[in-house]
C-alpha cells in the first residue's frame, strides 16, 4: 500500500516535470527545473543579458521575474498529489523587495500549500545567492483539474 | 500680438516617436518578448506580437501566464516611463535630439503587481493599455486592461505599484 503510493507520488512528479520541461516560454528563458515533490517547486532561471531591464544597472525586468514566480506556482500546483499534470493561473501577487543583484541566478521556491475541489493556493520566494534576504515573494491561486471519478 | 507658430504636426509627432523608440530600445526584455508599442497622441497601446516561444500550454495552446504577467507590467513601466521621458523634453531639460542612455529618465520600480487572468490566451497577437490612477512624487499607482480580439473582452488585467525615479 505505501509502496504504491510512492510510485504514485514518483510518478506525478515525473508527469509534471516532463510537462514543464515541455513549456516553450520557460525554456526561452531557459529555466530548470531542481526540485519537484508533494507541491514543492525549485525552478531556477540564469542572468542573461536578454532578460535586463534596466540597462544602466543591469538588474533583471520584474516581468521576468514575475514569469519565472508564474512557472514555479503552477509546477509546485501540478506536482500536488491532489491535483492532476495542467493547470491555469487564475490570479498571482509578486512584491518585490529588492533588485536581484546583476550576474547571479534567480532560483524560486513555490509551495501549494492548499488544495480545494476547482482551487490550488500557492506561496512563493525568489532568491539570487542571498539566500537571507529574498528578492520577490509571491502568492497565487491556480485552477485545478481533478481526474473524472470512476 | 506675437506668437509664435505652432510647430508642424510631423516634427511633433517626430519627437514623440523618437523618444517612445529610445525607450523601447535601451530595454532588452521588451525586445526579448517582442513588444511593440502604437502612439496616438499620448496614448500607448503594447502590441505582443505573437511568437511559438510565448506559449505555456502546448496542448491547448495557451499563452504562458508568466508571459502575460510579463506583457502586463511592461505596458504600465511604459506607460509611467513615456511621461517621465515626454515631461523632461517639454521642459526643456532632455533634448529629444540626444536621447542616450546617459540622457534617458531611470524608470520607475515596481513594488508590488498583481495579475488577474480572465480567460485563456490565445496563439496570436496581444494587446493592453495602461492607465495611470495615481502619481505622486513617489508612488504610482497604475492598471493594464489586455485583449486579443475583442476590445470588450479582457484576456488579463493588473494593477501595480511602482516607486517612482528621483528627479533632477
Amino acid at each position: 500500500m505505501a509502496d504504491e503510493t510512492e510510485d504514485r507520488a514518483a510518478d506525478k512528479a515525473r508527469i509534471a516535470r516532463q510537462f514543464i520541461e515541455a513549456i516553450p516560454f520557460s525554456k526561452a528563458l531557459a529555466m530548470s527545473l531542481d526540485e519537484i515533490g508533494d507541491g514543492l517547486a525549485v525552478i531556477s532561471m540564469p542572468y542573461s543579458d536578454d532578460l535586463v531591464g534596466d540597462p544602466g544597472t543591469g538588474v533583471i525586468h520584474g516581468g521576468a521575474v514575475s514569469a519565472l514566480m508564474d512557472t514555479c506556482g503552477g509546477a509546485a500546483v501540478m506536482s500536488h498529489p491532489e491535483a492532476l499534470a495542467g493547470t491555469a493561473t487564475i490570479d498571482l501577487r509578486i512584491d518585490y523587495m529588492r533588485p536581484a543583484t546583476p550576474g547571479q541566478t534567480i532560483t524560486a521556491r513555490a509551495q501549494c500549500y492548499h488544495v480545494t475541489r476547482s482551487v490550488a493556493f500557492i506561496r512563493a520566494e525568489a532568491f539570487d545567492h542571498d539566500m537571507d534576504r529574498p528578492v520577490a515573494a509571491a502568492t497565487g491561486a491556480f485552477t485545478v483539474e481533478r481526474r473524472a471519478k470512476s | 500680438m506675437n506668437r509664435t507658430p505652432p510647430e508642424p504636426v510631423h516634427i511633433v509627432k517626430e519627437r514623440r516617436d523618437r523618444a517612445l523608440a529610445a525607450l523601447v530600445e535601451r530595454t532588452p526584455y521588451i525586445r526579448t518578448l517582442g513588444i511593440s508599442f502604437d502612439r496616438r497622441g499620448d496614448e500607448l497601446t503594447a502590441v505582443l506580437n505573437y511568437d511559438d516561444k510565448l506559449i505555456g500550454n502546448p496542448f491547448l495552446p495557451a499563452l504562458h501566464g508568466g508571459a502575460i504577467a510579463s506583457f502586463l507590467e511592461v505596458a504600465a513601466i511604459m506607460e509611467l516611463g513615456f511621461h517621465i521621458l515626454w515631461d523632461e523634453i517639454e521642459n526643456g531639460r532632455v533634448s529629444a535630439d540626444e536621447l542616450s542612455p546617459e540622457t534617458l529618465p531611470r524608470m520607475p520600480k515596481t513594488i508590488d503587481f498583481t495579475v488577474d487572468y480572465l480567460r485563456s490566451g490565445l496563439p496570436r497577437d496581444a494587446y493592453a493599455r495602461a492607465r495611470v490612477n495615481r502619481s505622486g512624487r513617489r508612488y504610482a499607482s497604475v492598471h493594464v486592461e489586455a485583449w486579443q480580439d475583442n476590445r470588450q473582452r479582457l484576456f488579463a488585467q493588473a494593477t501595480g505599484h511602482f516607486l517612482m525615479p528621483t528627479r533632477g
